[in-house]
């Protein structure tokens, strides 16, 4: 349970801990440029151009989270839509669908992602569209697995020979049963998306400045590390804590759903 | 053996193909255009320079030219670096990559094979818990995690390596490092997987009745086997080597094909970028050839 605590902190500092800070991630302090940490009026010190260390590693994970929720979400839906239907419909369309999937998963997606954005531009609501449309395809497999194997569950044959229509039942049965398993995915879909995410920032091809992310600021701190090493070090530190805990509580979830 | 070969290269082709027809519908669908700029061209400019690069033609002209000229290794003119073709920064950048990568992989297949063996020969004791975590680790660390905190230790706390540049053997190991270390991390975790596996077959019983020591039972017969996922792995491998290689090409400043990739997404220097993923796309299908290659030289069964 100590990952759930860890990253309940975390959450919550990037929430609200903006607010106890006398300083916004872009406000330029001229009196400290380069003010070392524990500086009186910034913690971590500041950056190159004297902004609040701490403030931008904050707003950073708020933006890296953000874009990995969304991510998520919308990898969640397609790959829950495309797994139903294909586990539901069985057949050729199955197998057709399915190897659709396969196809997308020999690709080299990091490449995939890049064409993306040099060809749609490097906005932030392009930058989680691509990675949920790329990352979608390991929770459509799990939902199709499921899928197929609560089709000849009795309950659900019960509730066909009632009558039940195949939206009631998808919507009834189904989907309450495979929520489990789809949301231990989901927590482990994130991380995924954090990395990806912060991979694109790290090349200048994901978030742009001014706004910033765990990505753009490992970029920074791998610019300025000959003189202020904790720039580099506070947000990979930061990076670390969110892959290792998200992928432990996604991990636990997954084993205490797995049927 | 050599069907085998004509058959995997023959069915590269569509795939091939695609790559490039999809790369190139990709880049032709973009709004904006390499020639935007801050100032807007006047149209007779504009004109002509779409002229020059021939983008006034139909589509499936500009393809089938594309394709002519790709099948002649051909690329185009670089559209940012003026006065430089495309093939000609891919002939600069290839080698380069190159080197690093194959460096890297062969640092890794000794490090994550000498790996998985140790810890297969001393099970469930320190090595192989060690070993185990160590691995779990390197696989979980991103490279544009890894990469900055070795050139930090060793690049300037500890100055023993160069930081970046390219040109002699030193600039050459705080990369071959950094980018080997995840792929290292796997095939150790697949090796070890693989050889506990084999371990409790009847010709490994047979092997260790008849008195071997247990590190030659396991050079000897168990370890060709227990390699055949490690191949499978090649394919993954060579990709993860590739996205490691753009990161790793940015951090230390290598003039390599990843870097040239990145500067080209920046800029959006079509031509470039569409060389690069073709390049990317056939080092991967020869690489996933060299895993079927594997397969049937480390176990006679699959040959077929």
């Amino acid at each position: 349970m100590k990952a759930v605590w860890v990253f309940a902190l975390l959450l919550l500092a990037a929430l609200i801990g903006l607010m106890m800070l006398h300083w916004g991630y872009d406000t330029i302090d001229w009196d400290a440029v380069r003010a070392p940490p524990f500086s009186p009026t910034h913690l971590l010190g500041t950056d190159s151009v004297g902004r609040d260390l701490l403030a931008r590693t904050l707003v950073g994970t708020r933006v890296s989270l953000s874009i990995a929720g969304a991510a998520a979400l919308v990898a969640l839906v397609i790959g829950t839509l495309w797994g139903a239907i294909a586990g539901w419909v069985g057949g050729w369309v199955d197998a057709l669908m399915m190897r659709v999937v396969d196809a997308l998963y020999a690709l080299p997606f990091m490449f995939v992602v890049i064409i993306l954005m040099v060809v749609f531009g490097r906005s932030i609501l392009l930058v989680f569209l691509g990675i949920g449309a790329v990352e979608w395809l390991t929770m459509a497999r799990v939902v199709r697995g499921q899928v197929m194997q609560l089709k000849h569950r009795p309950f659900i044959i019960a509730a066909e020979a009632a009558g039940a229509n195949t939206r009631q039942i998808m919507i009834g049965h189904i989907l309450p049963n495979i929520a489990g398993i789809a949301s231990a995915y989901l927590l482990l879909t994130i991380p995924q998306v954090v990395m990806v995410e912060s991979f694109l920032s790290f090349l200048g091809l994901g978030v742009q400045e001014p706004l910033t992310s765990l990505g753009i600021l490992i970029k920074d701190g791998v610019d300025d590390m000959e003189i202020a090493p904790l720039t580099l070090l506070v947000p990979i530190a930061v990076l670390m804590t969110i892959l290792v805990c998200l992928t432990a509580l996604g991990e636990r979830l997954r084993d205490r759903t797995a049927t | 053996m050599l069907s085998l070969i004509i058959r995997r290269l023959l069915t590269a082709i569509p795939t091939l193909f695609a790559v490039i027809l999809l790369s190139f519908l990709l880049m032709r669908l973009a709004p904006g255009s390499p020639f935007d700029s801050e100032r807007a061209l006047d149209p007779a400019t504009r004109m002509a320079l779409e002229h020059a690069y021939g983008l006034n033609e139909p589509l499936t002209t500009q393809f089938g030219q594309y394709l002519w000229h790709v099948l002649h290794a051909d690329f185009g003119p670089s559209m940012v670096y003026r006065d430089f073709s495309v093939s000609a920064l891919v002939a600069k950048g290839l080698p380069v990559s190159l080197l690093l990568g194959g460096c890297a992989l062969v640092l890794a297949t000794t490090l994550g094979i000498g790996g998985g063996v140790i810890a297969a020969r001393f099970p469930q004791l320190w090595p192989d818990r060690m070993i185990g975590t160590t691995a779990t680790l390197l696989t979980a660390l991103p490279s544009f995690v890894s990469a900055p905190l070795l050139v930090l230790l060793f690049g300037l706390m500890l100055g023993w390596l160069p930081v970046s540049g390219w040109g002699d053997a030193p600039h050459l190991i705080l990369p071959v490092i950094a980018l080997a270390l995840p792929v290292a991390g796997a095939i150790a975790k697949l090796t070890r997987a693989g050889l506990s596996d084999v371990m409790r077959g009847d010709n490994v019983r047979a092997a260790r009745a008849r008195g071997l020591s247990p590190m030659r039972v396991i050079t000897r017969h168990a370890l060709r086997p227990a390699l055949v996922p490690v191949a499978s792995y090649l394919g993954p491998a060579a990709a993860g080597l590739l996205t490691g290689a753009v990161v790793i090409e940015t951090v230390f400043g290598i003039p390599g094909l990843g870097r040239y990739f990145v500067q080209g997404a920046l800029n959006r220097d079509y031509p470039l970028v569409m060389a690069v993923v073709i390049l990317y796309a056939a080092l991967i299908i020869l690489f996933n050839l060299f895993a079927d290659l594997a397969y049937g030289w480390l176990d006679p069964r699959v040959r077929g």
